[in-house]
């Protein structure tokens, strides 16, 4: 034990540096974890790892805009490529946490759907918010979202998405309100009042999720009997094995992106990520791995007939379906989700 | 010689000034300040501190953030002060943004008062300007007055906010509640253990022992998972009590309140046992012997003799269990329901997600208020060192 | 007697409660399937493969053990000397400033991470080692301190005295008598800090970045997101480590 603190403060000091330099990585790449994670990790970044000759290290984000923020105000960006939720993207857009993006580098905007061409963001994948139940201990199960919310026909606790978004929109739908009035409604504050009235209804039952693999896990653990969940997450677990039925009726779909943090090290890489992600060819590959729709008008005659059919976009899961306002959220968000907290804490 | 010790303790306390005080002074600062919209509206600050604040502003204060809206070029910070001001009037932060974008893309020299009420309607809603006026003052108790439910009205008045807004006090009060359960759910169970540790023989003793310890040491998403898998539906507790006809359906034990308390209890309870037993231990059997010998009732000369002798030890184990408990955070968010969120909940939130550091600090500030109040006031009967001695 | 029955007893029980828990995940993790319940279909060593690939457990694990030894070393140079300062007979306020040092161990954590976060962003040391490593030694240095200086309490400071008087400078006659007097206490001191940083998780998930992902964090979010016994296998495999530390541990305070 006979070592000076000065030197041994300096050898950390230099392990220090020599761990960061180590762990330095061409690119990273942040996507939504568990299984669409999974997807994306052998969609995407491996195979453009490989074209491209780099490493990439990646992460998963939940939503903690924090995060980036801190990064891109302390000027210490350790995140490029972003999967972004259409809301989050307006707002971060605004903002300036993502980069405006230089579109002929992307690639031809007529290629795309017209949604999936935004300043900040290219368009990655259309999801669906559904709900499910296990077969396998319900037989005849709920078909909407007014059975969604029968606890004496279908008893048992309900899986929620732990956000206002998308949450008081199933609450309205299944207190009636038509399709096409929907955000019409919940821009009123009777409307807000009503979604919540209709969630008292439920309340005691609800388990809360945040990320989109709890309601799979739970649902498979028996600890809900009918969960909300995004689409592909059950289709995949259905491929494991499980028997979830998924029901298309009241879908609400719309589409996350990929965005670019501002002042990302590796721009030029995160701009050739994106366009090698949004290749008609690498786009089709998405929907077998992960029942997700595609943006790439080319791609989606691609798609196999098998995995188009578990597709939001896929005609007959389309016929009751709801398109998700995220303009409507980019607005009202702050203030449905403080009453929302403030609901769910009480 | 005297300055050597106070070299020797330099640099842990310049340390810790500047990496523990100094955050701690950092949140402080961020739950009064109110910086964020000054710095982006400059002209806006100075044009409206003349306002008397009823009705509408003058015309030269439109003109003052239309011509700061225009030339702003930091949409981050932009970002910030739009959110400052979505706070006190929701909708606000698209408000700005909306009207910055026009004004940037209209070349035309701007008139001010005009043209902001042509880009929305919400221009020429006093209630705009008067929580322009509250964000721009140099100092603001919104965000604690937000903490405990009130807010200060477009006339000045400290009034609650709307009931479907309301949710720290509750949140409070639930925090030391479930802080307040999982303490005395500790004493029960955990007074007896280190009572059984000091009168079992050795080997038994150790053993007891060695099962406070060992999950003390162990990591605490150890502990959660092994929870998890214990008492879920298909869990062990379940499929035991099924097979022994006790129940029909599985019990809901985890991601309910029921299951929060068990996990916290199994995770304080060493912090509870420990002191007890350190003081038990050093309490010479005679005393109790005596009283026996003078004709006491064994329960009488626990209640007379013995228990008042330990009470240093409940008072330490009670006191750090209850303060640890308060500030609990990852095993409410994994093993709690709806409902069961507890305060440091909010502090994350508003920290990650929401963005609303004002408010992050807030509660922080209250919750570390919380904390110092109680140990200032027992800590001192206690002794610190008796606390603290603990592992 | 009755009485002592009811206390074997009522230890057992509390024993099952205490350690149960710790056992019956471990046949999981030994499982062929990835379901977390039993009776289990057959047993397989996948999930302790699966915890051996370098990710994300094995690179979680090293960042662990980067973020741990470097905090564990800055908390222990720093905590030794200022124990050894505090524990000398003349030092001013030394309740005050004991209160001032411990003080980390009674803020709640949450509002540590909060007001370090704030901070941290502001200097840029957010999602760097080195703001983990800072913010980790905060945490250990508390149980460095305390733990030294209850051994430096059995110190003889006569010994110290013969140093000088034979001519030791003070730096020497630290490094020569004290410190392998109460080596042992500085060892436990480092253990405590090395298992604070190791163990912890809210500073982790406030201050760290994704290349700063630390064990705990990965399990948390593991738990939240993919709960499969790989997480369990991991948890054996801490479960072992912590046992072996206890048990050095013990042989050190015998000695």
């Amino acid at each position: 034990m006979r070592t000076n603190p000065i030197s041994t403060l300096l050898s950390a000091a230099a392990i220090l540096v020599a761990a960061q330099v180590a762990h330095a990585s061409d690119i990273t790449l942040v996507g939504a974890g568990g299984v669409l994670q999974d997807a994306e990790r052998a969609v995407f970044f491996e195979p453009f790892a490989k074209q491209a000759g780099i490493s990439f290290s990646e992460d998963s984000y939940a939503g903690e805009q924090a995060k980036i923020r801190a990064m891109v105000l302390s000027k210490n960006v350790t995140w490029d490529v972003i999967q972004l939720d259409h809301a989050e993207m307006i707002v971060g857009c605004d903002e300036g946490l993502y980069q405006k993006l230089d579109w002929p580098k992307i690639g031809n905007p007529e290629d795309f759907l017209p949604q999936a061409v935004q300043p900040c963001g290219v368009g990655a994948f259309a999801w669906s918010f559904v709900f499910a139940y296990d077969q396998d201990r319900i037989v005849d199960g709920p078909k909407n979202w007014v059975d969604f919310w029968d606890l004496k026909k279908w008893p048992g606790k309900r899986g929620m998405r732990a956000s206002a978004r998308l949450t008081l929109e199933a609450a309205l739908l299944a207190d009636g309100v038509k399709n096409e009035d929907l955000y019409k409604v919940l821009a009123t504050d009777e409307g807000v009042t009503r979604a919540f009235k209709k969630l008292d209804e439920i309340k005691s039952q609800i388990v809360w999720w945040t990320t989109g693999a709890e309601p799979i896990e739970r649902l498979a653990a028996g600890d809900v009997a009918v969960t909300t969940a995004f689409n592909g997450r059950v289709t995949t677990a259905n491929q494991n094995g499980r028997h979830f039925a998924l029901v298309w009726d009241g879908q609400m779909y719309g589409q996350d992106y990929w965005g670019i943090v501002s002042g990302s090290p590796h721009k030029d890489l995160a701009e050739k990520f994106i366009a090698f992600a949004s290749q008609p060819e690498i786009q089709s590959k998405l929907p077998e791995k992960i029942a997700y729709g595609i943006m790439n008008k080319k791609a989606i005659a691609m798609v196999p007939p098998k995995a188009a059919e578990a597709m939001p976009t896929a005609p007959q899961n389309l016929k009751n379906a709801i398109p998700f306002d995220a303009a409507f959220w980019a607005e009202n968000d702050a203030d449905l989700t403080a009453k929302f907290e403030a609901w769910r804490a009480r | 010689m005297t300055i050597a010790p106070i070299l020797l303790c330099a640099p842990l306390l310049v340390f810790l000034i500047v990496f523990f005080f100094a955050p701690l002074a950092v949140m402080l600062s961020y739950s009064v300040r109110n910086s964020e919209v000054p710095i982006v509206l400059p002209n806006l600050s100075k044009a409206i501190a003349t306002w008397d604040g009823l009705g509408l502003p003058p015309a030269s204060v439109f003109s003052a953030l239309a011509l700061d809206l225009k030339s702003n070029s930091d949409s981050m910070a932009l970002g910030e002060a739009a959110r400052r001001l979505d706070f006190e009037v929701p909708g606000y932060r698209a408000l700005v943004f909306k009207t910055a974008r026009r004004l940037q893309a209209d070349q035309a020299s701007t008139s001010g008062r005009d043209e902001l009420t042509r880009i929305d309607a919400r221009w020429a809603n006093p209630r705009y300007w008067s929580a322009l006026n509250r964000a721009t003052a140099s100092l603001t108790p919104a965000f604690f007055l937000a903490a405990f439910d009130l807010k200060m009205d477009d006339l000045g008045h400290i009034t609650r906010v709307e009931e479907d807004r309301r949710v720290y006090l509750d949140t409070f009060l639930r925090t030391f509640q479930i802080g307040g359960t999982v303490t005395l759910l500790c004493l029960l169970l955990g007074y007896p253990i280190a009572f059984a540790i000091t009168v079992l023989p050795r080997r038994f003793a150790a053993a007891l022992t060695f099962s406070v310890i060992l999950p003390f040491w162990t990591s605490l998403l150890v502990r959660t998972s092994a929870w998890i898998v214990v008492l879920s539906k298909d869990g062990v507790v379940n499929s035991f009590l099924t097979r022994l006809g006790v129940i029909n359906e599985p019990l809901q034990l985890i991601f309910n309140r029921t299951g929060l308390y068990i996990v916290m209890v199994h995770i304080l309870l060493p912090f509870m046992v420990l002191p007890i037993r350190s003081v038990m231990q050093g309490i010479s059997p005679n005393y109790m012997k005596a009283s026996a010998s003078l004709g006491a009732h064994p329960f009488l000369g626990f209640f007379k003799v013995y228990l008042p002798l330990t009470l240093p030890g409940v008072g330490a184990g009670c006191l750090m269990t209850f303060i640890i408990a308060i500030g609990y955070y990852i095993t409410p968010a994994l093993v709690g329901g709806a409902g069961d969120n507890m305060i440091s909940f909010f502090i994350a939130f508003h920290t990650n997600s929401v963005i609303n550091w004002g408010m992050a600090a807030a509660l922080g500030v209250v919750l570390l208020s919380a904390v110092l109040l109680i140990f200032g006031t027992f800590g001192r009967l206690l002794g610190l060192s008796r606390i603290v001695a603990l592992k | 007697m009755k009485t002592n029955r009811i206390i074997a007893v009522y230890s057992c029980v509390m024993m099952l409660f205490l350690l149960g828990p710790l056992l019956a995940f471990l046949p999981i993790s030994f499982s062929s399937v990835s379901f977390l319940s039993y009776p289990l279909p057959g047993y397989s060593l996948q999930w302790y493969e699966k915890v051996l690939q370098p990710t994300p457990w094995m690179f979680a694990l090293k960042n662990s053990l980067i973020v741990g030894s470097l905090s564990t070393a800055l908390a222990t140079v720093l905590g030794t000397a200022a124990a050894f300062g505090l524990t000398r007979k003349n030092f001013p306020a030394s309740g005050f400033v004991l209160a001032l040092i411990v003080s980390p161990m009674i803020v709640p954590v949450v509002v540590t991470a909060v007001g370090t976060y704030f901070m941290f962003a502001k200097l840029g040391l957010v999602a760097t080692f080195s703001g983990l490593v800072i913010a980790h030694t905060v945490l250990g240095v508390p149980f460095v301190v305390i733990t030294v200086s209850s051994t430096l309490q059995t110190f003889d400071n006569r010994l110290l005295q013969a140093a000088y008087g034979l001519g030791a400078s003070p730096i020497h006659a630290f490094f020569t008598i004290v410190l392998p007097l109460i080596a042992n206490g500085v060892i436990a001191g480092a253990i405590f800090a090395f298992v604070t940083s190791f163990d912890e998780v809210v500073v982790a998930i406030f201050i760290g970045g994704p290349q700063q992902k630390t064990l705990p964090r990965q399990m948390f979010e593991g738990i939240k997101d993919n709960i499969d016994p790989s997480i369990l296998a991991m948890s054996a495999i801490l479960l072992l480590v912590t046992i072996l530390l206890m048990v050095f541990l013990g042989l050190l305070r015998r000695r």
